[in-house]
């Protein structure tokens, strides 16, 4: 059985349900990353499961035990916030040692285990500072170093990154992950940012509308999505109404906009349906060749690589090149639009252009 | 560009110098003055008046009696500010701002008006006593008017809503979260007050302290009335000095005095609060 399991958990404001029966759970030691735009629910999930929201309902287990009826200081999770919500009127020692004062540690032990885990979040050094004179990315090691210190069953991170510049943000991704492998720890963490859940966890549960959208590995999501929402809210992705025709065991037609196309094998019923093509996966071909025709309506270089908008019959696409070093085609010009009937995902019909 | 800056602050440094530092610097000058009955004020130069009052135990007594009522008033205004503030602090917005208004409501009343009311409550024939005597709980009134309890009673009522803003104002500053954090990390209700609630609002109740002492020990007009003649503090005794013994000069010296007393407080007090909370507060 699961380590964690969310059972038909709901949570309902009033009229307004922010959770809708939210069923999921999470092997132990494993990094699951609740991923949503804001005010898909995924917040309120973890206040539930910390214990600061109560559910309306549903269930949530913990190895083993159910913790609908265990108070908040009971749960005995690690929880890092958005704010950090350090004590700033104690040092980072301080800080760190509450936990384990507030569980009548003894104090040699007590000393020993806050080392350990400032030396394990690379901040041993400043254990006497103040939270006020340190750095974004120093804080949030504290928050996680205090969250970690009491060996928790289960980590929770809610938006951890978020308050971090960019470029700190990347090296935090790494660094948090280490610090989750060497502590061995069952995290969920939440967050509203795709690449921050693609880089970090083993898996990925998107939600929307406070229901689960789809749960899996970060590359089954990012190659498989199983609808319109999770295709586009992860990565990019050129999406199309349209009809799948017919299908067999070795592909599918679809006609999308009066334009034939090929299609994978596919496990929707003829009738409405999306496509959706990944922009690094078309290929730029001579006009006239591929399967459509273009005009480059725009040309936006990102330093690895081009993003090209291009108008065809189908409408609007967006097509990533690498750059190889070459020049890239003009705005303006005339091009064809190729890709392989593997590359293209058929979804159920939804709201797509 | 440099003259910029002073040409914007211009008017206030006027009013600023025009009404506090002049009158400030005259009061200073003519503390060194000396009185005669038959000649008046004489512009002369000596620490007779410094020496008058700081040998005279008549003048002690009243110092004393006047920091005595500004600590206590301080002390009791944090007592009832604090848990104020703390559940204006957890108030739904709607309720807040009725609150508020109920807080601050005693400032909306003149001083004078006020304290009068409060004579009205406490005198040996004031409401409070009939009351007590009518019910047969007491024999003899019990004895409020001009007494040092009655005027820390009245200054009290006045200075809570510093306290309130000041203890509020600190405990916006705080991240909510906190709380949290703490009672995810096992602390009780009891421990996250007092471990995580009350350091965060330490710096506001340390500066409220400040203002309500300095505003209580200088207090004019309710120590005037609610301590008449029986009961004098250190503003009264310059009133009385200036218009009844028309001795300005010991007037003024009494007043420096009390403006040194009350900034030596009000320094070591935030050389404290800097010591143990400085690092971590600022």
């Amino acid at each position: 059985m699961a380590f964690l399991t969310l059972d038909g958990l709901t949570k309902r404001y009033g009229e307004v349900t922010a959770v809708d029966s939210l069923s999921c759970s999470v092997e132990k030691g494993e990094f699951v990353s609740l991923l949503g735009p804001s005010g898909c629910g995924k917040t309120t999930t973890l206040q539930m499961i910390a214990g600061f929201e109560q559910p309306s309902a549903g269930h949530i287990r913990l190895g083993g035990r159910d913790l609908a009826a265990i108070p908040a200081r009971e749960r005995g999770l690690g929880i890092v916030f958005q704010s950090y919500a350090l004590f700033l009127h104690m040092t980072v020692r301080e800080n760190v040692a509450f936990g384990l004062e507030m569980r009548k540690v003894a104090k040699k032990e007590l000393k020993a285990r806050v080392e350990r885990a400032l030396e394990l979040v690379h901040l041993g050094a400043l254990a006497d500072r103040y939270p006020r004179a340190m750095s974004g990315g120093q804080r949030q090691r504290v928050a996680l170093a205090r969250a970690l210190v009491i060996e928790p069953e289960l980590l929770l991170l809610d938006e951890p990154l978020s308050n971090l510049d960019a470029k700190l943000r990347e090296e935090m991704q790494l660094e948090l992950r280490r610090i989750q492998r060497e502590a061995g720890v069952t995290t969920l963490m939440v967050t509203h940012d795709q690449s921050e859940a693609l880089a970090m966890s083993d898996r990925v549960v998107v939600m929307d509308g406070g229901q689960l959208q789809q749960v899996d590995s970060p590359f089954n999501v990012y190659e498989t999505p199983r609808c319109s929402f999770v295709s586009t809210f992860l990565g990019k992705s050129n999406n199309f109404a349209a009809m799948l025709e017919s299908r067999d065991a070795t592909g599918s037609v679809l006609a999308c906009n009066g334009v034939t196309l090929r299609g994978p094998v596919a496990h929707l019923r003829p009738g409405p349906a999306e496509i959706a093509i990944r922009p690094e996966r078309i290929r730029l071909a001579a006009p006239g060749e591929g399967l459509l025709r273009g005009t480059v309506q725009e040309r936006v270089f990102l330093g690895a690589q081009w993003m090209l908008a291009i108008d065809t019959p189908l409408g609007g696409f967006l097509v990533a090149r690498p750059n190889s070093g070459a020049q890239e085609v003009e705005i303006g010009a005339e091009v064809g639009l190729d890709w392989s009937p593997a590359d293209m995902r058929i979804l159920p019909a939804g709201e797509a252009a | 560009m440099t003259s910029r800056p002073w040409l914007l602050s211009g008017p206030a440094l006027t009013l600023f110098g025009v009404l506090l530092l002049v009158p400030l610097a005259m009061t200073f000058v003519l503390s060194f003055n000396s009185f005669d009955f038959y000649e008046g004020i004489i512009p002369t130069a000596s620490f007779a008046n410094y020496a008058e009052v700081l040998g005279d135990g008549y003048f002690w007594e009243i110092f004393g009696r006047t920091f005595a009522i500004a600590a206590a008033t301080t002390a009791i205004c944090a007592l009832i500010g604090v848990p104020q503030a703390l559940i204006l602090y957890r108030l739904s917005p709607a309720w807040r701002s009725l609150v508020v208004l109920i807080v601050i409501g005693p400032l909306l009343i003149s001083v004078v008006v006020r304290t009068l009311g409060w004579a009205i409550l406490l005198g040996n024939r004031g409401v409070i006593n009939t009351a007590l005597m009518d019910w047969g709980l007491i024999e003899r009134p019990f004895r409020m008017m001009y007494t040092s309890g009655g005027i820390v009673l009245a200054l009290v009522h006045v200075f809570v809503p510093f306290m309130v803003l000041a203890v509020w104002a600190a405990l916006q500053r705080k991240d909510p979260a906190t709380e949290a954090a703490a009672e995810s990390l096992g602390a009780s209700s009891f421990t996250i007050f007092r471990r995580i609630v009350l350091p965060q609002a330490m710096p506001g109740i340390l500066s409220g302290s400040l203002i309500v002492f300095s505003m209580a020990a200088s207090a004019f007009a309710t120590p005037a009335i609610l301590g008449g003649r029986r009961v004098k503090v250190v503003a009264t005794t310059v009133y009385d000095e200036f218009l009844n013994t028309l001795n300005w000069p010991l007037g003024a010296a009494i007043a420096m005095l009390l403006l040194i007393s009350v900034m030596a407080v009000m320094l070591a007090w935030n050389r404290l609060v800097e010591r143990r909370f400085g690092e971590g507060l600022q």
